[in-house]
């Protein structure tokens, strides 16, 4: 099935404008994806009709709410495919699911002298985490690297994998490098050694089906605003056997069974991890995102995707003095370049003036900077309302910019 | 001239572009033409990091005057640092304080002054400022 790219457009009524007065052309989607009108009439029919705090009183307003926040989470085990709905914790984004597991899983798993595993490609909310909990409890983060074609150095897990191994933490789809990593392999094998992993979702979440049984994984994170969903909220996905013997992240309100000055007991899973009013209205937005992607053909929007990057990489690739980083076989919607004698800042500003958003910076991974050597790098990332006329103007936008510097 | 005098020339020597892409061209000719900061000065302690972009500013302090130098990595920022220096550059401490550089803002170029982090100028004016109040302070004592 070929997608209906013109009629799918028309559900984004943000891309129908003008930037700068020229047609918008949005291409910092693996940083914020935009929102269909169905998500965003979900949201305000909402909040016109619906307010009441959830799991906390017996008035409508807060049952119809409850109702709904939990209708959402069960939209989201279905679509992850998840054993169970208490399986699924909301949280803000993947950056507080990771900080979560960090920290809960820490406590009750990672001891001095133990070994986290994380790899070269991560997002620094794939770093940071671990890092400070390995500070707290004397432990040790050890480093899959990655090739220069941005393909993990997976022959080099199983010796990086040892008896003091206590989680890996890897991204589904790196957010500089668009490299896919082959997340089921990594969790087979570290599974042969009893390793537990996290998938850091946020990038492939929105641009791949995912079975959470099927890959095994015991824990996925990912966020509302790059799956076309609301901002401020996230999921995170971990296996009961793990979940029920973490101690809760934040304490407050609905994460407690009961409370008294000598000792709290705590909730049952999902809600022992949900201190405090959930974002109810983005869950619920959220769960609007979800349905409206299983609407659609996921395989073939895949497959469109993957025709816009190849097309795109195959454009850029011809502009002299164009570098890419990351060319692994197996990429999603991401590419990340250089210009030589251009700075991204420079090219990222000029971009803009011709309606065209892309992301510049260092792309909150330091460690990939580090690993080409340079400061910055300028991105562009595809969503499947992305077109091929788009692409094309890009390239000719990169060519006209040339001739500035 | 004072000031007022030259970033009232700036403004008019970039009121003349209707298209925005000469007005970068001539924001990318003055980076072009900065000079470059001595090496010695290129140093971390002298370094305003931005995310997107790096400005490097050294400053002297000579006969009451404050004399700047500055760069930058990304060429739009360096132009914008060179009107800076422009207008800012061998000046009183005083006549640093009492003017702001309302000049990028007349311009259109006001979004590279954000408050973010993102290309180090709005933090590379509030440096300039903060070593003109340094300045007067010690000048006020000496007298």
């Amino acid at each position: 099935m070929i997608p209906d790219i013109p009629l799918i457009r028309k559900d984004f009524p943000i891309l129908d404008q003008k930037v700068n007065g020229k047609p918008l052309i949005y291409f910092d989607n693996a940083a914020t994806s935009q929102r269909p009108v169905q998500v965003i009439d979900r949201c305000t029919d909402f909040s016109r009709l619906i307010n009441g705090n959830i799991h906390r009183a017996t008035h409508s307003m807060a049952n119809k709410t409850t109702e709904a926040f939990e209708d959402a989470r069960k939209t989201v085990r279905g679509y992850l495919n998840a054993a169970e709905a208490a399986e699924v914790i909301f949280t803000h984004g993947t950056t507080e699911s990771i900080n979560l597991v960090a920290h809960s899983f820490g406590e009750a798993f990672i001891a001095e002298g133990d070994e986290v595993i994380v790899t070269e490609m991560e997002h620094h909310a794939n770093i940071v985490p671990w890092q400070m909990m390995c500070e707290r409890r004397e432990a040790k983060l050890k480093v899959l690297t990655f090739r220069d074609d941005g393909v993990l150095q997976l022959e080099l897990l199983n010796q990086l994998i040892n008896d003091r191994t206590r989680i890996l933490a890897v991204t589904h789809l790196s957010n500089v490098l668009g490299t896919v990593n082959p997340i089921a392999e990594i969790i087979a094998l570290a599974h042969t050694k009893n390793v537990p992993v996290l998938i850091d979702g946020a990038q492939g979440a929105p641009h791949f089906a995912i079975d959470v049984q099927k890959l095994d994984c015991d824990f996925y994170a990912f966020s509302g605003h790059k799956i076309y969903g609301p901002t401020g909220i996230g999921v995170l996905y971990g296996k009961r056997k793990w979940l029920d013997l973490m101690p809760p992240f934040l304490g407050g309100g609905e994460m407690i069974d009961r409370v008294t000055f000598q000792k709290t007991t705590y909730n049952e899973i999902p809600y022992k991890f949900e201190a405090g009013t959930p974002h109810y209205v983005g869950a619920i937005g959220l769960a609007a995102a979800l349905k409206y992607l299983d609407n659609l053909d996921f395989p073939s929007l895949e497959h469109y995707e993957h025709e816009l990057l190849r097309e795109a990489t195959t454009k850029l690739s011809s502009i002299e003095g164009l570098k890419i980083y990351g060319q692994a076989p197996q990429k999603g919607g991401v590419i990340s370049f250089n210009i030589d004698g251009i700075h991204p800042f420079d090219l990222g500003t000029l971009l803009d003036q011709m309606g065209i958003a892309v992301r510049t910076g260092r792309l909150c991974a330091d460690p990939v900077m580090d690993h080409y050597g340079v400061e910055n790098m300028v991105r562009a990332s595809f969503a499947f309302y992305n077109t091929f006329e788009e692409i094309e103007l890009f390239y000719k936008a990169l060519i006209r910019l040339k001739t500035m510097f | 001239m004072t000031i007022e005098e030259i970033q009232q020339q700036i403004i008019e020597d970039f009121s003349g572009f209707e298209d925005w892409m000469d007005k970068y061209g001539l924001l990318i000719e003055l980076g072009n033409e900065l000079a470059p900061i001595d090496a010695k000065y290129k140093v971390e302690s002298n370094l305003i990091r931005g995310c997107q972009s790096r400005v490097w500013l050294h400053q002297e302090f000579t006969d009451g005057r404050i004399i700047f130098e500055a760069e930058s990595d990304a060429l739009i920022v360096k132009g914008l640092v060179a009107l800076l220096l422009k207008i800012y550059s061998n000046r009183t401490p005083h006549e640093i304080l009492t003017s702001e550089p309302r000049f990028i803002d007349e311009i259109g170029l006001r979004q590279h002054l954000s408050p973010t982090r993102s290309n180090g100028l709005l933090a590379m004016v509030k440096q300039m400022k903060l070593y003109a109040l340094a300045y007067e302070k010690i000048s006020q004592k000496n007298n």
